[in-house]
Parts: structure tokens; sequence; C-alpha cells
């Protein structure tokens, strides 16, 4: 071509550099630690990628859901970056609706913790990138157990835990024996009955997508939480979720919890909890069988299909899972801080362990869920505390209702596995599942 | 004819029952701004901390973690413009039908009611559906739209019913003294509706304010109103509550200043002596 | 000019409304005989009524009604009754009126979600709430409220939020009270109990039938309270209409089904309506 129309080719080009100069991501997400944490670090990236700015949409989780779902099936455009969580991402990625990730050499994908890389995976392509992982541990207050003259294993079984309840459960003196979560709610008291279920050795649908809920690892396992509850729980636990219990928990009035990994971090920190130092860890109960004992939670980022900004925002994810991003905040806040159940190498790190007494017990309960296999019968879904159907939201929280009836005397246990069941093949018969 | 003046029985009954009331009813609020001095171990403890040394932390983290002055500019000026909207329209309809009733005019307000009556929930897809197609997603017009279109019919039954309570002789005799429409509107009507106008703004004003269903689904990174802060703070897992209260107080408190300084215009009275 | 004034002063408030009212409402209805699953866009087609039959046949259907009745009922009585009887309190002066009204208005100025979580955690959490530790002060066994009364919980506060909103429309209402009709019967020698029937009440007629006609309209859709709270539970203690519908729509995704519900919480929303005007509606006029 001539000197001329090189001239305006360049031009062109340069024109249209400097219009896509600022890229602008629109992210959504949760608010949990380490994503207000990853808000206030955004500086950084901005530093390294001046023609890339970050717009930050942060909503309660349950909002959060709803709000991206309804972006991203109508195709609303809204968002560059999703933030969503295991339950989500093999849905999407088997529709087609999330961008393919793929980060380069050095961004060290093996390094993902395996379980919960292969949670946010589909046919062995990664759709989410993790930027906070969690399972379920037993957190006990050793104080008390010692007085009482027991010594709990590493794996502690439900009939042990059980009996150190009994031991430790003491109103009068404002100690309840064992705390657990009763909330309505697919993501909050059916995520640790699941687990309880898991454990019975029950499953939620067989391999013909009928509900199993009036089977006998679901009657033992309902039965014994509503006993266990009722004789060592506090009150109002039918009401009770995380927060909830948190609160009990570092004012001293919870023995034992089963729940989030990441509450051990709240409890032992001496500035939120009054009994930070007396906090002991252990596995996740197990009763027939330690399949499925623990669950498997991850917080990932994702890119719709039809985002404009794939590029900007595959370099974002990379930058904000990245190793350095984890060394970053170790820097910049504090290694208790960092973000994890993400990475091997955050567990290797000497700084990250003087930091977090818990976080052997934590990495050992994330490597033991395995979401593709988390019950003693098989089962056609994948999920450890869930199963991964669109239906589930809806029969996760009508069961939900049921259990925490049935927690509050409202009902028999028998009566609401009954309506449960119903609940559940009502939903999936419209489903189309069966017919 | 003068009242007993000072402190007779009856008024100090009066008063001292009036505040006890108050107190009760405010309590719970009152609590929530006390927490938002607290730490959030002091908000949780057990007995409740009523004397504690106050800390401004979690103001300074509230400003520091999320764009507080976006939100609430946008809080503002979609309640702000909403409200005056819907009053300019609402005006006219409620002075038409409480001075020109006719048959018509209860089953005309019943419709209106009943533009309401679907819940928000339920329409939610069509409307972001729309709003997409619009291209008004995350924009404050969409938001303005949709306030003023819900609390239209709120306005107009509000000041039907303030408008109802002005006798007609009043408008007459400003009529009968030769005044135009619109001088009989300015310098009647209005100054005794005032009283009237006001508590409807300030309702109106309000709901739009807290409105946090639309606020929050039409809304992304540009348009969030003071709903979207406050639904950042509560936390999965993690104490919030102090923050809350905190967030809680910073989107109430320009309310309660527009509110304290229109007490004079809310109860306004009229003036019976101008009949005669 | 005398038929076309008012016409024209009403237009743009019917027009705007018309238009915000039919759109949705078409949509909706459309939606609602089709299958329409956000999760599985492609399939959409024509099933007649099969939405509105999964909706009503809901377990929890028949619940739902009564609970969102109950709690329409329950708060548009408390908030009614307390606003006139707030309103008659701060009706004359005395020390302090300004700040006091502030104080009595300001409850509905908190985010319904916040007030929910107000009341949850601080007021009735049987173990830290503000309630149990008086109960316990006074020797009593704390209430556990959101598993024993759990729609009565729900009650308490949302009828917290709107006693403002009465309180401030019959303190308004207040103020175009013949005070000299007032002072005369005094003077007769009137009792407070026969100032109240004969010259109170009737003049606040027309606002309280105004207060009940909104709030019935707001309390019907009321969800994020539940939502936050309860979750609906225990059981479905405490599920109204307008959470099955969220269910549907923002759990499920079911747009279909949802809309079908949003048809019928309209039907219910006319019937109560049709039923309140033959009770209150002479007062409107």
């Amino acid at each position: 071509m001539n000197l001329r129309s090189a001239f305006a080719l360049a031009f062109g080009l340069a024109v249209a550099g400097v219009s896509n100069a600022a890229t602008e991501l629109v992210i959504a997400t949760v608010n949990n630690g380490h994503m207000i944490e990853m808000q206030k670090l955004t500086k950084f990236f901005e530093q390294a990628n001046p023609d890339i700015k970050v717009k930050w949409v942060t909503l309660e989780e349950g909002v959060l859901r709803q709000r991206v779902t309804t972006d991203i099936a109508t195709k609303g455009g809204q968002f560059d970056i999703m933030t969503i969580g295991m339950y989500e991402t093999p849905i999407w990625g088997k529709k087609g609706w999330l961008q393919e990730l793929k980060p380069d050499a050095a961004y060290d994908v093996d390094d993902l913790l395996p379980s919960i890389r292969q949670g946010l995976s589909v046919d062995g392509k990664l759709y989410a990138a993790p930027f906070y992982g969690e399972s379920s541990m037993l957190m006990y207050r050793k104080d008390l157990a010692d007085k009482a003259g027991v010594k709990l294993s590493d794996h502690p079984t439900w009939a042990q835990v059980k009996d150190l309840a009994a031991k430790i459960h003491n109103p009068q003196a404002g100690v309840y024996g064992i705390c657990l979560r009763g909330k309505p709610g697919w993501g909050d008291n059916m995520a640790f009955l699941t687990t309880l279920v898991n454990t019975n050795g029950g499953q939620w649908f067989d391999m013909s997508w009928k509900p199993q809920l009036e089977s006998k690892p679901w009657k033992d396992a309902i039965n014994f939480y509503v006993d266990l509850l009722n004789k060592y729980g506090p009150p109002g636990s039918s009401a009770n979720s995380f927060n909830e219990i948190l609160a009990l928990y570092n004012e001293g009035k919870c023995g034992m919890w089963v729940d989030a990994t990441i509450a051990a971090s709240f409890i032992t920190d001496p500035k939120q909890s009054k009994v930070a130092d007396k906090v002991g860890f252990a596995q996740a109960p197990v009763a027939v069988t330690p399949k499925g004992a623990n669950w498997l939670w991850a917080w990932a980022l994702a890119i719709p299909a039809g985002s404009k900004n794939q590029e900007a925002a595959q370099k974002f994810i990379a930058w904000a899972t990245s190793k350095d991003y984890v060394k970053l905040v170790g820097k910049e806040t504090g290694w208790g801080s960092v973000p994890t159940g993400t990475r091997k190498s955050t567990y290797t790190n000497p700084d990250f362990l003087k930091a977090a007494k818990f976080a052997d017990a934590e990495k050992k309960a994330i490597d033991s869920a395995n979401p593709n296999d988390s019950t003693l019968p098989k089962s056609p879904y994948v999920g450890v505390q869930y199963a991964a159907i669109p239906e589930f939201q809806a029969i996760g929280i009508a069961v939900g209702q049921q259990m925490s009836a049935a927690l509050a005397g409202k009902v028999s246990v028998d009566q609401a596995l009954k309506t449960s069941e119903n609940a559940a093949d009502r939903e999936m018969k419209k489903a189309g599942y069966y017919k | 004819m003068a009242t007993a003046p000072g402190l007779s029985p009856a008024l100090i009954v009066r008063t001292v029952i009036a505040w006890l009331v108050t107190l009760v009813i405010f309590f719970p609020l009152g609590w929530l701004v006390l927490t938002a001095f607290k730490t959030e171990l002091q908000a949780i403890s057990v007995p409740p901390q009523l004397f504690f040394t106050p800390t401004l932390d979690n103001f300074v983290e509230v400003e520091r973690r999320s764009d507080y002055l976006l939100y609430a500019k946008n809080s503002l000026i979609t309640s702000v413009v909403s409200t005056l909207l819907g009053l300019a329209i609402a005006l006219p309809a409620a002075y038409s039908m409480a001075f020109f009733r006719n048959r018509w005019t209860r089953d005309l307000l019943m419709w209106m009611l009943s533009t309401k009556m679907m819940p928000a929930v339920g329409a939610l897809v069509p409307i972001y559906v729309l709003a997409q197609t619009a291209g008004l997603l995350d924009t404050r017009t969409a938001l303005i739209i949709v306030f003023t279109l819900s609390n239209l019919p709120i306005m107009v039954w509000m000041l039907y019913s303030h408008m109802r309570d002005i006798p007609h002789e009043i408008l007459e005799a400003a009529r009968m003294d030769g005044a135009t429409l619109w001088q009989e509107f300015r310098r009647v009507l209005l100054p005794l509706a005032m009283g009237g106008l006001f508590s409807t703004g300030l309702l109106c004003l309000v709901l739009a304010w807290n409105e946090a269903f639309w606020a929050l689904n039409l809304t992304a990174a540009k348009a969030g109103t003071l709903a979207a802060l406050i639904a950042s703070y509560s936390s999965p897992e993690g104490l919030f509550w102090a923050k809350l209260s905190c967030a809680s107080l910073m989107a109430i408190a320009p309310i309660v200043v527009f509110g304290w300084f229109s007490q004079r215009q809310l109860v306004q009275g009229l003036t019976f002596g101008a009949v005669k | 000019m005398n038929r076309f004034l008012p016409r024209a002063l009403l237009a743009p408030a019917v027009v705007t409304l018309f238009l915000w009212m039919i759109v949705p409402l078409l949509m909706t209805i459309y939606f609602s005989v089709i299958r329409y699953n956000l999760m599985q866009p492609g399939e959409v087609g024509f099933i007649g009524l099969e939405n509105y039959q999964y909706f009503l046949t809901d377990p929890s259907f028949g619940t739902a009604i009564v609970n969102t009745l109950m709690l329409l009922a329950s708060v548009i009585a408390i908030t009614v009754i307390g606003g006139v009887a707030l309103a008659l309190l701060i009706d004359e002066p005395f020390p302090g009126r300004a700040l006091v009204r502030v104080l009595l208005i300001s409850p509905f100025f908190v985010m319904p979600t916040v007030n929910a979580l107000l009341w949850k955690h601080m007021m009735m959490n049987p173990i830290y709430g503000v309630f149990a530790q008086v109960s316990r002060f006074l020797g009593v066994q704390p209430v556990d409220w959101m598993t024993d009364l759990p729609l009565f919980s729900v009650i308490l506060m949302v009828a917290w939020q709107w006693l403002p909103f009465a309180t401030l429309i019959f303190v308004t209402a207040l103020q175009s009270m013949n005070r000299e009709q007032l002072e005369a019967a005094r003077m007769d020698g009137a009792t407070y109990l026969q100032q109240l029937r004969y010259l109170y009440v009737p003049h606040l007629g027309r606002s309280i039938a105004v207060v009940i006609m909104i709030e019935m309209i707001f309390l019907m859709s009321i969800f994020a309270e539940i939502y936050t709270t309860t979750g609906g539970g225990p059981g479905d203690a405490s599920t109204n209409l307008a959470f099955l519908i969220f269910k549907q729509a923002l759990l499920n995704f079911d747009a279909g089904v949802a809309s079908a519900g949003a048809l019928l919480a309209i039907v219910l929303a006319n019937i109560v309506a049709i039923f309140l005007i033959r009770m209150i509606g002479k007062n409107l006029d």
C-alpha cells in the first residue's frame, strides 16, 4: 500500500486504540470478607493494567444469585464478571452460558486444589476460577471437653459427638452442648442436613431421579438431628443460620459447632471472639460412611458467554485468583486474611500456616470432599451438600421448611419427611425428570 | 377562647404518656443508632451494652468500602424527581376528582389502586425484559419511571383525601371574588393543601427511598441506590451487625433531616376563619 | 369547559397508569399460559392452564392464603387503632411535640430488610435479644418468637414499620378538624369519649379508609421480611402468597408459574378490595 493509506491505517488503528483506552469491567460479587479485600486491592490491578477500570456491584448472597441468574438467562449483559458458586457452575457451564477460562502457564492451574477445580469444571474445562473455597468441620471448645474428660479424635463419629454434647450441655451456665443450623433454606439448614444424610448412607435422588426423602438414611439422619438439637441445642435453633450461631459461639454459648471452615477464622480472632484461644478442630463427624460428611463450596469468578469484554475479564480473573494475589493480600493486609481454600501453594506457605491455626484441618476437609462421588449409593447428580440441578433451590427451601418445622416440634419427623417427599416429587415431575 | 395557661395536670399526664409511648416505639431504632457506634463484638454481647466507648470505625469502613456518595446521589435524584413528577401528575388528578365528583370517581380511584395489585415479584421478568429492550437497564431514568408510576396511585389517593377535607365554600368564595382558576389554585387551594402535599410528598419520598426490589434488580454499577448499599452489608458468613446498623444510619440520615425540617409544613392547619 | 377541564386534569395520571398497568399485565398473562423457565429458555410452548394448576395445587397454597389474610387484618388493625390513638395523643400541644413527631415517624424510614434483621437479632433472639433479656430479668421464660410465633413475629415487625405511616396521615387529617366545634362541645361538657365518637372519629373516617386501602395493597406483597427472618417457616407457618410467588420466580426461575401466581394474587387482592369497599367504601366519598 502507498504511504497515504498506510498513514490512514495507522491513524485509524491509533484512534481505535485510543477509543478502547478504558475498558470498564462490571463485576457482580458477594460480600464476604475476601471479596471486600479484593475490592480494596483492585487499585493494584488497575495500576498494572491502565486500560482497564473495574466497577464493583456487591450484593447479599441470595440477591446476588437472583440478580445474576436473571441477567444471564435473559442475556441482559449487565455484568462482565459474575461471582457464582459451585452450584451454578456445572449447570450454567453445561448450558454453554459461561466462557471457558483459559489461563496461561504462569497461572499454574494445577496448583488449584483438585476437588475445588473439579467442582468448577465440566468435562475437564474450567468455567469459573475459585477465589474462596470452604468445606465443613467440627469446631469445639477444648476447655469444656477437657473439663468433661473427653478427648475427641480427629475423625469423630456422630455418636461420640452426641456423647460429648450431653456432657458439656449446661444451660444454667449459659452453655449449650451443640449448635447447628436450622433456618429453612437450601444453603442454610439443608446444606448441613444433606451432609448428615450423606454420612448416614443416603442421597437426594436415585439414578432414575426419584427423590429418596423417605428412605431409612433420611429417617435416621433427621431423627438424630431433631433429637440432638432439642436435647442439647440452644433455643431458637429453627431460625439459626451461620451468622446467628457465630454470634452465639463468639459469646461462648456453644460447646460444639459443625459448619463452614471459614467460621474457624472468626472464632479464633480475639477481636471478635471471647473464646478465641479455646477452640479445637476435628473433621466433620461421620456415621455410616465418610462419603459426603463434609461439604464443598467455592465462590468463583466466571464470564458470561456474551460478555463484550472477554479479554479484559480473563485478565482480571487470572490476576484475582493467582498465587501473586495471595501474596499481595498477605503483604498488604495480613496472612490471616488471605483467600483460603483455593490453592495448594497457600497451604504450604509458612506465613499463612502461622497465621491460620485451622489451615491443616481445613485443607484435610477440602481434599476429602468430592462433589462427583459424595453418596454411598450412586447418584445422578453432582454436589456434596446440594444437587446441582436448577430445581434444587425451590426443592431445598420446601424441604428446609419442613425440617425446621420438625425441629420446632410442629410436626413429627415422619410427617415432615413425607411432606418433603411430596414437594420434591412434585417439582421433579413438573420439570420433566420423570412422568 | 384561651386554654388554661401553665402546667395543668392534664398537660403533665399527656406529656408523660406521649413521651413514654414515643420512647417505647422509637426504642428499636434507637438501639440501631447505638449499635452503629459499637464494634461487632459489642453489638452481639449478652447482656446488651448500654454504655460503651463509641467508635467511628464503622463509618470509616462504610465510607471506604462502598461509594456512599454515589449511592446517596442516586437515591436522592431518583426519589426526589419521582416524587415531584408524581405530585405534578397526581395533584391535578386529585383536584379533579375531589371537586368535580361524578359517579365514576370511586371506580376510578379503585382502578388506580388496582394497578398496584400485581406483586412486584411476579412482574420481574416482564419489566426486566422491557427495560432491557429499551436500553434502560442500570439507569436512573428507569428507576424514576418505576418509582413515579408505583407511587402515583398512593399520591392520588392521599391528595384526594386531603382535598376532600377542604370545604368547597372557601373555593366558591374565591371564585365569586372573581379569581381565575389558576389564581384560585395558587392563592387559596395550595396554601390550604400544603399540609397534605407535604405529608404525601414525604411518605412517597420515603417509599421511593426505601424501595429495594426494583432498585436492586434493575441496576448494576451506575444507578445503584442506597438500597444497594444496605444489600451489600448483610454478609452470608461473618458478623456484620454493627456495620449494617451504621450503613442503615447513613442511609436514613438524609430523610430524617428532611423530615425534621418539613415539620411545620406537615401540620399547617386550615384557617376556618376564612369561611366566615 | 365544564366537562373538559376535569378530564384534562385527570388525563396524565390515567394515561400513564394505564400504560404502566397494561403492558406488564399483558406480558404476565402471556407468560402464565406458556412454559417459560429462565433456566430452560429454549423450551417455550403453550400449555394452557397448567401453570395455574401447578400453583394452586402447591400444598402450602391454602395456608399461604390464610396467612396473607391474617397478616393483612392484624397489621391493619394494629396500625389503624394505634395510629388514631397516637395522632389524638399528640394532637394538642405539649413540650417537645416537634421532636416526638419526628421520633414517631422515623420507624417508617428504615428499610424493610434492615427492619426485619433488627427485630430478628436485636429484639426477638431468644438468647441475646432484648425481649429475652427483659423476660429473664422478670423471671419469665423467654419466648422463642421465630419458632413458636412466626407469623405473629412478622406481624409485629411489619406493624411497627407501618404505624408511623398511619399516624402521619391521621395527624395531618386532624389538622383540618373544626376546632371551634370541638371547643363548643367541650364547653357543653362533652366527655372525651363523646368527643371521640361524635367528632374525632367521623372526621377521620375518610383518612382511615385511605390508610386501610393503601396498607392492604402494600401488605399483600411483602415477602422480604419473611425471607430474611423465618424463611417461610417453620413448615409454612409464615409463608404468604407473595412468598410462594417469590419461590417460583426467584428460586425456581419459573416465570410461567410465577406469572400465574401473580395473576391469582391480583384476583385475591380484588376480592379483598371489594370486601373492604363494602365495609368502608362510604367513607371514601
